[in-house]
C-alpha cells in the first residue's frame, strides 16, 4: 500500500470517542477492503512472465574458508568494502574483524554486554559499529597498534531504550542508521552522537534494516516482529510505503542490486519479493519441506539468485525470477543467523549458532565443467599414487619434502 | 532487559509456528492412507507395535516432498530432536539413522507444544521415578538436577515422593508392552524438555521479542484511517495499472540478464575467482585507481550513471570528459553536496558556505547553472543552513548531468579508447597438481592505508 501523508493529516488527531477495539475492527475492514481492490487488478506474478527465461543449470557450492574463534553463537556479520575482511559479533560480547582470504584475525573487541546482535563496518574500513542488549551502538576506530586497546577509543553513538537489532553505516563513516526491539529506527550523527531523525510506525519490534543503493540514495526499508515491511524517507522520518503480507516476524530485508524492489524473510518460513513501483509484493519463495523461518537473506550481485539462511541450520538459494530452489547447503551444526554476500558478488559468508562462519562460492554446472571436474579428480587420484609410491621409496632420508593439501573442503 | 530460555512472547510464537508445522508433518506421517506403514518390532523379547524403521520415514519424506536424501535425513533429523519421533534403540542419541532402527511417534500427549514450558513438579516426579524404579539409573547431570529439584521444592517433596510410588505401582498392573512403551515416552519426552548439558537444546530461543505494543496500534489505525480517504480518489486506470505492473516485472529480467556476465557466482571471474584459486590477481586488477581496467568493469560503465559515478575510475574520467567540455563545475558541485549531505553534523554550516561561495553565488569561481527557481529556494534555505538545504539544487544538476553530459560521455572517443584500450584478462589454466595449496597472502588494512594519507581537503577545489 502506498499513501503520501500530507502535513495536516499527520497531526490529525484520534477522536476520543474512537476505543482501541472500534479502531481496530475499522482496521481490518480497510485492509479487507484493500486486498479486495488489489485483486480486481489483475496484477501479474513474477514467476508467469519469467517463463520464458533460461532456467538455472545445478550449482556447486563449496565451502572456500570456516572463521573458528568465537566461543560462542555468531550473531551477526558485515563485509569490509575491501571485499576480504569480515566483522563479526557473537552472544558472549566479542566482536572479531577477520581477513576472511587468510581467515586470520586482525582485532578483537570484547563489549560489556552479551547478544551482540548487530555489526556493522564503516564505508572506509577504519571502523566498526555494534551494539545488542546494552540498547547502545558503539563505534569503534580500527587501530593497528597491537598494544592499544581498542575499547579505549569507543564512541557510545545510538541510545535505544530496547535492545539493538540492527546497524548499518551510510555512505560515509560519519552517520549510523539504527534498529531496536523498542519498535523505532533512528539516524545518527557519529561525531556527536546526535539524534538526526527518528522514525516511528512499526507497531512491535523492529528486527531488520537495509540502505537503499539507488540514486537519490533517500530511503531504506526495515522488517518487524508487527509483520510488516516499511519504505522511509530518511529526510523527513515518514514511512512512505508498507507492505503487511507476512504471517510472522520478519528477520532480514534486503534491496535487490537495482534498488527496485527488496526481499525479506521470515519466521513463516517463507522470503517474499516486493516491488517498489509496482506497490506489491510479486513472489513467494517457499516449499513444504521448508519448516524453519528464514533468519537473512541476500541477493547475488546481479540479482538472479537469492541466499536465505534458515532456522534449520540450511541455506536455501533461490532462483529469483522463476520461484524455484536451485539449491540447498548444509554445513553448520546450528541456525544461521546472518548471510551476507561480498561487495564484488565473488563469494557469500553465513556466520551461524554453532561459532562458526562459512565463506562459500560456487558455480553453476555445465557438462564442461562436470567433465573437468572429473578430469581434475582423475589426476588427483594419480598425483596421490604417485606422492604415495615415492613415499615408500623415501625410506632413505630426502632433502625434499612435499606436503599434501587438500583442494576440497 | 533478561534473558530465559524459557520465554513466552515473541520467541514463544516463533518456536509454536514451527512446532505447528512439525506437527502437520507428522500427522501426514500417520494418516492411514497416505502415511507410513507401520509394523510391530521386535526390541529384545518384547514386540512394540506400531514403529517403523529409519528407512522408512526417509523414503516417505523424499517421495512426500520430492527431496533428496540428504534433505529427507536432515528434516527427519529435526522431527526426531524436537521430540516427535524417538527412537527404540538406542533412546538417548536423538538422530535419524537411515537403516532399520526402529522409530515410534511421540503421543500428542507429551508433544513439545502441548506441555510446554515442562513443569518442575512433573520432571521431578519422573526423576524420583527413575531413583526408586532401579538405584543408579540416573546419569550426572540428572543427578545434580534431582538434587537441586530437592533443595528448592523440599516442601511438597513428600507429594513427589509419593506420586513418583503411585506411579510406578500403577505402571507395574500394565502389560509389559504398554509399560516399554510409556517409559520410552516419557524418556524422550524429558530428553528433550531437559536435555544433557552441552547437547542441543530446543528451547534456546535467543532474546526475548515484544509482542505487538498497544499503544502503537492507535497509530496504525490511524495511518490505514488516512489511507481510506486516499484510496477513495479515483485510482488509474486498470489498464495502466496492469501495464505498470508487467514493466516492473520484466525490468527484473532485463537486469539479471544484464549483469549476468558480472555476477562472479553465476558466470565465474577472471582471471579466477580468489577464494577459490587463492590467487588475489581478481583484485589487484580491480583496485580503485588501477592504471588500465578490466573491460567487464568498463562496460558496466554504460549500464547506468550510477554506475559510473560509483566506480572512482569512472567518476574521474567522466571528470576529465567534464573538463574538456567545460562543465566540470556540475560534478564537483555535486560532490560538494554528496560531502554535505553525509559529512559531520558540525562542519555544515560551515560546508554550506564554501559550496555557495564556490558554486552559487554571483561571480563565483566555479558558477553552477540551476534553473532560477531552484537557485531562489536553494538561496533562501542557504539563509538557515541544514543537512539537505542543497538538496534540489543537487538533484537538478544531477539529472543534468544524466541526461545531457552521460549520454555524449559514452558516445565519445574518450570512452572508446578506454573501452579498447581495457584488458580482458586469462583464465588461469588450473595447475596441474590441484591439491598443491598456494600461500594465501595478506592485504594492507584500509585502516592503514587511510592512516598514511592526510586529511582529505575538499575535493571540489
Amino acid at each position: 500500500m502506498r499513501f503520501s501523508i500530507s502535513p495536516e493529516m499527520a497531526t490529525q488527531e484520534v477522536q476520543p470517542n474512537e476505543t482501541l477495539s472500534n479502531l481496530k475492527a475499522e482496521s481490518d475492514t480497510l485492509k479487507t477492503k484493500l486486498e479486495d481492490e488489489r485483486a480486481k487488478l489483475h496484477d501479474v506474478e513474477l514467476h508467469q512472465v519469467a517463463e520464458k527465461v533460461d532456467g538455472l543449470g545445478q550449482f556447486i557450492m563449496k565451502t572456500r574458508r570456516t572463521l573458528k574463534g568465537h566461543g560462542n553463537k555468531v550473531l551477526c556479520m558485515d563485509w569490509c568494502k575491501d571485499k576480504r575482511r569480515i566483522v563479526s559479533s557473537s552472544q558472549d560480547g566479542k566482536v572479531i574483524v577477520w581477513d576472511a582470504f587468510t581467515t586470520n584475525k586482525e582485532h578483537a573487541v570484547t563489549m560489556p554486554c552479551t547478544w551482540v546482535m548487530a555489526c556493522a563496518y564503516a564505508p572506509s574500513g577504519c571502523a566498526v559499529a555494534c551494539g545488542g542488549l546494552d540498547n547502545k551502538c558503539s563505534v569503534y576506530p580500527l587501530s593497528l597498534d597491537k598494544n592499544e586497546n581498542l575499547a579505549a577509543k569507543k564512541k557510545s553513538v545510538a541510545m535505544h531504550t530496547n535492545y539493538l537489532s540492527a546497524c548499518s553505516f551510510t555512505n560515509s563513516d560519519m552517520q549510523i542508521l539504527t534498529s531496536s526491539g523498542d519498535g523505532t529506527c533512528a539516524l545518527w550523527d557519529v561525531e556527536s552522537g546526535q539524534l538526526l531523525q527518528s522514525f516511528h510506525g512499526h507497531a512491535a519490534d523492529v528486527l531488520c534494516l537495509d540502505l537503499a543503493p539507488s540514486e537519490t540514495g533517500n530511503t531504506f526499508i526495515s522488517g518487524g516482529c508487527d509483520k510488516k515491511a516499511n519504505v522511509w524517507d530518511m529526510r523527513s522520518g515518514q514511512c512512505i510505503q508498507s507492505f503487511e503480507t507476512h504471517e510472522s516476524d520478519i528477520n532480514s530485508v534486503r534491496y535487490y542490486p537495482s534498488g527496485d524492489a527488496f526481499a525479506s524473510g521470515s519466521d513463516d518460513a517463507t522470503c517474499r519479493l516486493y516491488d517498489l513501483r509496482a506497490d506489491r509484493e510479486v513472489a513467494i519463495y517457499s516449499k513444504e519441506s521448508i519448516i524453519f523461518g528464514a533468519s537473512s537473506v541476500d541477493f547475488s550481485l546481479s540479482g538472479r539468485l537469492l541466499f536465505g539462511g534458515y532456522n534449520d541450520y540450511t541455506i536455501n538459494v533461490w532462483d529469483v525470477l522463476k520461484g524455484t530452489r536451485v539449491s540447498i547447503l548444509f554445513g553448520h551444526e546450528n541456525r544461521v543467523s546472518a548471510l551476507r554476500v561480498s561487495p564484488d558478488g565473488t563469494a557469500f559468508c553465513s556466520g551461524s549458532w554453532d561459532h562458526t562462519l562459512r565463506v562459500r562460492n560456487g558455480q553453476m554446472c555445465t557438462f564442461t565443467h562436470f567433465c573437468f571436474v572429473l578430469q581434475r579428480l582423475g589426476k588427483h587420484l594419480l598425483c596421490s599414487l604417485l606422492c604415495w609410491l615415492s613415499f615408500i621409496r623415501s625410506s632413505f632420508p630426502s632433502s625434499t619434502k612435499m606436503s599434501i593439501h587438500h583442494g576440497f573442503y | 532487559m533478561t534473558i530465559s530460555t524459557l520465554t513466552r512472547g515473541g520467541a514463544q510464537r516463533e518456536q509454536q509456528h514451527c512446532l505447528r508445522k512439525m506437527e502437520r508433518v507428522i500427522i501426514a506421517m500417520q494418516d492411514p492412507d497416505i502415511g507410513l506403514k507401520m509394523r510391530n518390532q521386535r526390541l529384545l523379547i518384547t514386540v512394540i507395535p506400531h514403529a517403523m524403521t529409519g528407512n522408512d520415514i526417509m523414503e516417505w519424506l523424499i517421495q512426500k516432498y520430492n527431496i533428496t536424501d540428504e534433505e529427507a535425513g536432515h528434516l527427519g533429523g529435526l522431527l526426531v530432536q524436537y521430540g516427535y519421533i524417538y527412537p527404540l534403540k538406542e533412546p538417548r542419541s536423538l538422530i535419524l539413522r537411515s537403516d532399520d532402527s526402529p522409530y515410534r511417534f511421540q503421543t500428542p500427549y507429551f508433544w513439545t507444544s502441548s506441555r510446554w514450558p515442562a513443569s518442575e513438579l512433573d520432571y521431578a516426579i519422573y526423576l524420583a521415578k527413575k531413583n526408586i524404579r532401579k538405584q543408579g539409573e540416573l546419569v550426572d547431570y540428572e543427578k545434580q538436577n534431582y538434587n537441586l529439584l530437592h533443595k528448592r521444592i523440599n516442601h511438597t517433596w513428600d507429594f513427589v515422593v509419593m506420586q513418583a510410588r503411585e506411579q510406578i505401582r500403577a505402571s507395574k498392573q500394565r502389560r509389559k508392552a504398554d509399560r516399554i512403551v510409556l517409559e520410552c515416552q516419557e524418556q524422550a519426552y524429558w530428553l528433550v524438555n531437559k536435555p544433557c548439558p552441552g547437547a542441543f537444546d530446543v528451547f534456546d530461543l535467543g532474546p526475548e521479542r515484544c509482542n505487538v505494543l498497544n499503544s502503537r496500534v492507535i497509530l496504525n489505525s490511524s495511518l490505514l484511517f488516512f489511507l481510506l480517504r486516499i484510496s477513495s480518489v479515483p485510482n488509474n486506470s486498470l489498464s495502466s495499472h496492469f501495464l505498470l505492473s508487467l514493466s516492473c516485472v520484466c525490468s527484473f529480467m532485463k537486469f539479471c540478464d544484464q549483469y549476468h556476465q558480472h555476477d562472479p557466482i553465476m558466470s565465474g571471474c577472471l582471471p579466477s575467482n580468489p577464494w577459490i584459486s587463492d590467487d588475489t590477481t581478481h583484485w589487484t586488477i580491480n583496485t580503485d585507481l588501477v592504471g588500465t581496467p578490466t573491460r567487464l568493469r568498463v562496460e558496466r560503465w554504460s549500464f547506468s550513471f550510477m554506475e559510473l559515478l560509483n566506480d572512482c575510475l569512472g567518476r574521474r574520467e567522466f571528470m576529465t570528459y567534464l573538463e574538456k567540455e567545460f562543465s566540470g563545475e556540475n560534478l564537483c558541485f555535486w560532490e560538494a553536496c554528496e560531502d554535505l549531505r553525509h559529512g559531520e553534523s558540525s562542519k555544515i554550516i560551515l560546508k554550506v558556505e564554501e559550496v555557495y561561495k564556490t558554486f552559487l553565488s554571483p561571480g563565483a569561481a566555479r558558477w553552477v547553472n540551476i534553473d532560477s527557481k531552484t537557485m531562489e529556494r536553494t538561496l533562501e534555505g542557504i539563509k538557515q543552513p541544514h543537512r539537505f538545504v542543497m538538496d534540489d539544487a543537487q538533484m537538478h544538476i544531477y539529472f543534468l548531468m544524466k541526461k545531457d553530459s552521460y549520454p555524449r560521455y559514452l558516445k565519445s572517443d574518450l570512452y572508446k579508447n578506454m573501452l579498447s584500450k581495457a584488458i580482458v584478462p586469462q583464465e588461469t589454466k588450473k595447475s596441474v597438481f590441484p591439491f598443491m595449496r598456494r600461500q594465501r597472502h595478506s592485504s594492507p588494512s584500509p585502516a592503514m592505508v587511510s592512516q598514511a594519507t592526510e586529511d582529505n581537503e575538499p575535493k571540489y577545489l
